[in-house]
């Protein structure tokens, strides 16, 4: 069993933060990972920032920016996420558009994702029309492919992305971009009830997540809530980013310090 | 001529031109373009469609276009340049021929918001008059750095009622409005339909703009005929930045045995960095929705590009032109900022026209040393749009202050 599965198989509930690889220094993510799981992240989604982040809101696009003026390359991720796995076994997805991957190589970025410890992969512009090669290679390889479905995907689409992921999929929360707003309660619970009954695989929810009741409704509907804008707005200006987000994934997980 | 030619039937059934085209898109996307897609189908074998589509391009636009052949341009070169006047059509540039088609599309789909890219402005300004014609809402985004070089196209914009949201990020020009409205795209997918201006995107748009942009090649096709008394010409040059004008040139005589030329933008030159010059200086790579060539460094990032044609000033190209370019049915040459000037002021001192900037780099093309034309032949060049909205540029380029 993978860190992936292994995770999924356990009945608790689930808060994963996202984190953009090299910001807000290029050195910071590292330390930012393994604090963030000390204090209770269940799994770690790391942005791969990319020069063009079309799914992506302001906040995140200004971290990419930054992170890729800071000198961001993927090797550099790979490098700290080899360092990250000296500290802790905490699952590990990077998030990244297809660019970048398919500049590298699927094989060589997958080799670099296996021997680094990389669990998972979201690629967010890969969609099944296009995803199948890569994510054939990443399973043989031992990698999960994490893939995405949105509000407006057909239940029988739902249920071939989760075919095609194998371990996980990504129910992306509302129609937009990441630090929208949420839409309404009941619209959502329809869909993730609607993702429940189709999907063959456990599934997280991102996009527009960022408070602790909205972690514990989240859990409530589906396997786990991703927290990504929330968590970079954050720490946006401060002097210690690493106390600042343990901080606040202590309190997206009920946890007072 | 290779078989593959004769029978060139692309994009395939998935989008692909080969390895090039697809959909490599958020998943919240894929129901909107399969939506387009099916639209599409129907519209295409639609009568009524294509009726109502003639008609505006006839009444509203004012086609058919001319085929000009340049006297002048002729005798100096010492062979027969024919141009396709596109510049000749309403809101000055081919691109209307693309957003009347799309706009019909976009009110059998039922979409009340129109939401565009551009970059000269052309295409926002082709968007922004056929939404006004048809009452939608509108929104033209635009990087802040092409709203400084071209503020007579916003100004119009604003006046055919159209709001231009200024794009600040990334290199604040085409790549960064076409991001942008990519994510206004998801946002909003239910009551928005997207008007891409170019063979770019993902699937069906490659195919979708070119076949709307195609009548200049069929009117050209005919009018060359008429008006040579030869079968065909021996050459088809336009200019490309997203690649719209030339595919609708291209498109119509691909199976033909001529010879066929794509221009890009060298900017300051293909050895200076600075250029927009894809083909000759990219890569194999994915942007906004498409597998197609890039400009792009060794980790994969989208570089900035650089042209004097805000028009051409794009990291990539539509997907089919890359597979025109791999397969080596189309030839792509380049021209620079400098010899679109010198072409710029060339067709305005020798012709009596005002070419913009983007199709200035096709007839730079005619005047370079090792363009392989012979003597005595017949060449169309897609004369993509008029000069008035460059003359701030140039004059600035000059060194003159208007």
């Amino acid at each position: 069993m993978n860190r992936i599965q292994k995770l999924f198989s356990e009945p608790k509930e689930k808060l994963i933060p996202f984190l953009t690889a090299g910001y807000p220094e290029l050195d910071s993510t590292v330390e930012l990972v393994c604090n963030a799981a000390e204090v209770g992240a269940d799994m770690i989604e790391i942005g791969i920032p990319f020069s063009d982040p079309q799914a992506d809101g302001p906040i995140i696009q200004a971290s990419s920016q930054q992170a890729l003026d800071n000198g961001i390359t993927l090797k550099t991720i790979f490098e700290q996420v080899t360092e990250i796995r000296k500290r802790t076994d905490v699952p590990i997805a990077l998030m990244g558009y297809y660019n970048p991957i398919l500049k590298m190589g699927h094989e060589t970025f997958l080799d670099y994702c296996i021997s680094s410890g990389v669990d998972g992969l979201i690629l967010p512009d890969l969609p099944l029309e296009e995803a199948e090669p890569f994510c054939e290679l990443a399973k043989s390889k031992g990698a999960s492919p994490i893939l995405l479905v949105a509000p407006n995907t057909p239940n029988e689409r739902i249920r071939k992305i989760s075919e095609l992921a194998g371990d996980l999929i990504y129910a992306v929360s509302i129609l937009g971009i990441t630090g929208n707003d949420l839409a309404s309660k009941d619209a959502l619970q329809e869909y993730l009830n609607r993702v429940r009954e189709n999907s063959v695989t456990p599934f997280v929810v991102g996009f527009g997540i960022s408070t602790r009741d909205d972690v514990v409704w989240f859990n409530q509907h589906s396997d786990g809530a991703v927290v990504g804008s929330a968590i970079i707005k954050n720490m946006n200006g401060s002097s210690n980013p690493v106390e600042r987000t343990k901080s606040l994934i202590q309190g997206l997980k009920g946890i007072i310090s | 001529m290779d078989k593959q030619f004769k029978d060139y039937n692309l994009p395939d059934e998935r989008g692909h031109f080969e390895k090039f085209g697809g959909k490599f898109v958020p998943e919240t996307l894929i129901p909107a373009l399969e939506e387009l897609e099916n639209y599409y189908k129907v519209a295409k074998q639609d009568e009524l469609f294509q009726d109502e589509l003639n008609g505006l391009l006839n009444n509203y636009s004012g086609r058919e276009t001319p085929l000009y052949f340049a006297t002048q341009l002729s005798e100096e070169l010492g062979f027969n340049v024919w141009l396709k006047r596109e510049d000749l059509n309403h809101t000055g540039a081919h691109k209307i021929n693309n957003a009347l088609g799309q706009i019909l599309l976009a009110r059998r789909m039922g979409k009340n918001k129109i939401i565009a890219e551009t970059g000269a402005g052309q295409h926002g300004v082709a968007t922004a008059t056929v939404a006004a014609l048809f009452g939608l809402e509108c929104i033209v985004y635009m990087g802040e750095e092409d709203i400084r070089r071209q503020k007579l196209n916003v100004f119009r914009m604003n006046l055919l009622g159209a709001e231009v949201r200024p794009v600040s990020s990334g290199s604040m020009t085409l790549k960064d409005a076409t991001n942008e409205a990519i994510r206004d795209w998801v946002t909003n997918v239910e009551s928005t339909y997207y008007l891409i201006g170019s063979t770019v995107g993902p699937h069906p748009y490659p195919m979708l703009v070119r076949d709307f942009q195609s009548i200049i090649g069929k009117e050209a096709k005919v009018q060359f005929v008429k008006q040579s008394g030869k079968a065909l010409p021996n050459r088809l040059v336009a200019c490309i930045g997203g690649g719209s004008n030339a595919m609708g040139l291209f498109y119509p005589f691909i199976k033909d045995d001529i010879k066929i030329v794509g221009v890009e933008a060298a900017g300051k030159g293909l050895e200076s960095g600075e250029h927009a010059a894809t083909l000759s200086k990219g890569d194999f790579g994915v942007l906004h929705g498409a597998a197609s060539t890039l400009l792009q460094n060794e980790d994969g990032q989208v570089t900035l590009p650089h042209s004097i044609s805000a028009g051409l000033d794009y990291p990539g190209i539509g997907p089919e032109h890359s597979y025109l370019n791999e397969s080596g049915r189309v030839q792509y040459f380049s021209a620079t900022d400098t010899e679109a000037l010198d072409s710029f002021q060339w067709l305005s001192e020798k012709e009596g026209i005002l070419p913009a900037l983007e199709s200035a780099h096709a007839l730079a093309y005619l005047r370079q040393d090792n363009n392989g034309i012979e003597p005595g032949e017949h060449i169309i060049l897609c004369l993509s749009g008029r000069g008035d909205k460059d003359v701030h540029t140039v004059a600035e380029a000059l060194g003159l202050n208007l």
